[in-house]
Order: structure tokens, then sequence, then C-alpha cells
């Protein structure tokens, strides 16, 4: 009787029929495409996306050039010379990341003692050449300008986690 | 006019007129088969597929014809060059030779010659040189091991069709294709001989190459199979052909045995719609199961291929065969 079914089965197709049935119920369902330019996904508050250097409120950059960052970047994106500034205070002279090196691990971020060097929600800055994803300290402190207020919001959203 | 339409010239121009305004709308249509497929497929897997050239995407075809005559044709160096160019012209040519005795409507045909069916299947027979001279000719292990796979398939899967028509051909008693669609005034072939309708839609995909018997493609282990080598517009005739002679499986299938031009029941709505739209809707629509089975059904190993070609459908059609010619003997069905 086993037998019999199987046989039945093959000749009649019905597994393939069945396959058939479901692609064309599928064919009729909605669309899951995100139209990506116009329309977009939601992204996560650990989303690490392009560099930046953050101030504080009152537009002294944050950063004390502790070089932990550039200690722990695993793929020795980061170069940071340092010294100390007229009133006496601690601050980088220079502060690049080469982005074609950096791997996004979001190590930097979370060596960083005073939340300076962030890693914010901006995945779009492909260029054209490579030179332009060197990033100097005025091309990150002009990022951290930008996207303050998406930067501080995400800090917020993650610090019950860290 | 009956005296320009009787001299040779005339009689040429005719013909060219006639063959112009059957291969247009097909090249259109191949043209939209590609969009076609790559919508449905997308739908299937709940995309959207392509939606940014032109309303809804209806471009598309154009922005791709417009990029391959772009491309450079490149003829590689251990190419036997003549050979290599020979080949995507020969496929083509085949696939739009076949069109002349496909007829469209009532006495609609190029030619409308007594062997139409054998002309159709020597022509569809030939089409294996196309994709042979092309393996060979490229001078490389994957288009070769391609051509060969791809031959053996359609020599193997044209024994059963062989069967199958004649099957349709001892129910209808004549080689016209226009004699063909006739004999299913009454009832289309596709229900007396639903299995032979089956086996043949089946090894359509294998004659055409198409999923899930694409392996002379088969992308993962061969990577394109017998047209690696080929850009531009080489590249572009053999894409044409091929979808060229999906439409051309598909047009059989609706003359073989869904009834060609003819509406689905004759009565009132539907005897008022033209048979040309009646065979290009069925041709739709077996284009349309084309694509879902792609969809649907992963790619066959190659023995079990052969396995389903010599010892399923050949013995199956057969079987078939000769049960059919029992019962139009015995029932005295049999045309004269």
């Amino acid at each position: 009787m086993a037998a019999l079914d199987r046989v039945a089965r093959s000749l009649l197709l019905s597994e393939l029929v069945s396959g058939m049935a479901l692609t064309l119920k599928y064919f009729f369902k909605k669309k899951v495409t995100l139209n990506y330019p116009f329309e977009r996904g939601p992204l996560g508050p650990r989303f690490k996306g392009e560099h930046a250097l953050r101030r504080y409120p009152n537009g002294e950059e944050r950063c004390i050039a502790c070089k932990l960052c550039e200690a722990v970047c695993p793929a020795q994106a980061i170069t940071i010379e340092a010294e100390p500034r007229e009133d006496g205070s601690r601050r980088t002279t220079r502060y690049d990341i080469d982005m074609t090196k950096c791997i996004y691990c979001g190590l930097c971020e979370e060596a960083c003692p005073v939340d300076a060097i962030v890693e914010g929600p901006n995945m779009e800055f492909a260029a054209e050449t490579r030179e332009e994803l060197i990033y100097n300290k005025e091309k990150l402190l002009d990022n951290g300008d930008r996207w303050e207020p998406m930067l501080a919001e995400r800090l917020r959203l993650d610090a019950p986690y860290r | 006019m009956d005296f320009f339409f009787q001299n040779p010239i005339g009689i040429v121009i005719l013909t060219v007129v006639k063959a112009l305004a059957l291969l247009v709308p097909l090249l259109v249509g191949v043209a939209y088969l590609t969009y076609a497929e790559r919508k449905v497929l997308a739908a299937m897997q709940l995309r959207k597929g392509p939606n940014v050239v032109g309303p809804l995407g209806l471009f598309q075809p154009f922005a791709d014809a417009i990029k391959m005559l772009m491309k450079e044709t490149i003829v590689p160096t251990g190419a036997s060059r003549v050979l290599f160019l020979l080949a995507p012209m020969l496929t083509f040519m085949l696939a739009m030779l076949a069109w002349a005795v496909i007829p469209v409507n009532d006495g609609w045909a190029i030619a409308d010659i007594n062997v139409g069916i054998l002309y159709l299947f020597a022509i569809s027979s030939l089409g294996v040189y196309g994709v042979i001279i092309a393996g060979w000719a490229s001078n490389s292990k994957y288009a070769f091991l391609g051509a060969l796979r791809s031959a053996a398939q359609m020599v193997s899967y044209e024994v059963s069709m062989g069967f199958v028509i004649v099957t349709v051909l001892l129910c209808v008693g004549s080689l016209n294709l226009t004699e063909i669609v006739r004999a299913q005034q009454t009832v289309w072939f596709v229900i007396p001989l639903f299995p032979m309708a089956v086996i043949f839609f089946i090894s359509t995909l294998a004659e055409t190459n198409r999923a899930p018997f694409d392996l002379p493609e088969g992308e993962s282990e061969l990577v394109a199979g017998f047209f690696v080598e080929y850009s531009s517009m080489s590249f572009a005739l053999f894409f044409l052909g091929e979808y060229a002679n999906m439409i051309l499986m598909s047009a059989l299938t609706t003359i073989l045995f869904l009834g060609g031009w003819l509406p689905p029941i004759d009565i009132a709505p539907f005897n008022w719609v033209p048979g040309p739209v009646w065979f290009v809707l069925k041709i739709c629509f077996c284009l349309f199961v084309f694509l879902w089975v792609r969809a649907t059904f992963p790619r066959y190993r190659y023995d079990q291929l052969m396995r389903l070609g010599w010892k399923v459908f050949l013995p199956f059609s057969l079987v078939w065969l000769v049960l059919t010619a029992t019962v139009l003997k015995l029932t005295g069905w049999l045309p004269a």
C-alpha cells in the first residue's frame, strides 16, 4: 500500500504541484522591498557608521588625547599626536582616521573615557578617491557638530546597557 | 493589386512584410519576456523587481539592450574566430526561422506547409549546433563542458518530445500545424492527452535549457555554460535566441495542446475575441508557467536529468503512444 501511495504520488506530481501552489501564493503576497534611497529601514542605537569627534555643550572638544582609541584600534587606523595647549590642557594636534583601514568594530568608542570619538548613524560617506577617506581632526569635529543631536540621543538610548 | 502579388518581386515583398509583421512583435515580446521574468521571479521571492527605469520599470529591457550594444565584443585569443562569431548568429537565426510555420490565426502562417511539425522539429534540433559550435569555438573548459551537457540534454529530450508529437499527429492525421489546431475544435488535446501535455511541457523546459534543467548554464559550477566567453552583441544574440526559443516552445505547446487560436468555449463572449489574441494569451500563460517553474524548483543533478529523460519520459510516452493508437483503432476515431 505504501508503495502504491508512493507511485501515485510521483505519477500525479503531487509534490511538484504543491510546491508550485506555494510559490503562486507568494506571488500575490505583499512585497517586502524597501526602495532604499527613498525608504529606509530602522537603525539601532549601536549602529557603527561614520566616525565623529564630539564637543562639550560649551564648544570645548571632548578629546583629551589619552590615545586609548589609537592603542585599542585593531586595524591601526587611528593616528594621534598631542601636546599641551597654551592654557595647559592636554589636546590633540592631529587626529586622523583612515576610513579605508577601519573595520567599524567600535572599539575606539568603547575605549574612550570621555565619549569623544563615536561612530554615528551615517553610512553613506562613499567617496571617489582614497584621499577623501582619510579623515583628519577637522573633518571628524565637523561630523560631530553636524550629527550631535543624533549622536547624543543614541548614546542616551544605549547608556543603560553599558 | 492581384497582378502585383502574383509576380515574383511582389511575392518577395509581401513575404518580407509578413515576416516583419511577425518578427518585430516577437522581438518586442522577447524584450518584455526578460522583464516579465525578472518581475515574476521577484514577486515570488517577495521582491519588487525592476521598478526604476520608466513607469514600473517598463523601459528596463531597452536600457539593457542599449547597454549590450555599447559593450565591446571580445573574442578570446584561443578562440576559433569565424566559428566563435558564427555560433550566436546561428542560434538566433534558427530561433527566428522556426516562426515561419507557426499559425497565429486560421491561415495566418508565413509558410503554411504540410510538413510544418517536421520542419519545426528539424529546426529545433539544429539549435544544438549553435550550442556545440559556441562551446567548442570558445576554447574554454567551462564553455566546452556546458556545450556537451547542453547537447546531450537537448538530444535526449527531443526523443520523448518526438513521441509526444507523434501521439498528437495520430489524433490529427496531418503534419500541418493549421490542421492540428483545426482538429481541436471540439476538445483541446490537453484534455484527452493530459499526461502527454505534461511530458511535452517538461521536455520543452529541458529543450530550451530552462530551470530546473538549466545545467548547461549551471551558474554554480560552470559560470555561465556554453556562452561564458561571449560579451556584447554576440551574447545578446544568444540571449535573444534562448528567449525566442522559449516563446516558440510555448507557441508549439499552445498549438499542439491548447487549441492555438481557438477560444476555450465557442460561445458568445469568447468567440468575439479575435484568434490571435487567444493565441497570444495562451502563449503568455505557458511562458508564465516557464517562469513559475523556474521560481519553484531547484536544479536537477545531471544523472537525474538523464534518468528522467531516458528511463521515465521515453518509456512512458512510448506506452502512451501505443495506447493512443490502440484506442483510436478500436473506437474507429482514427482520422482518415
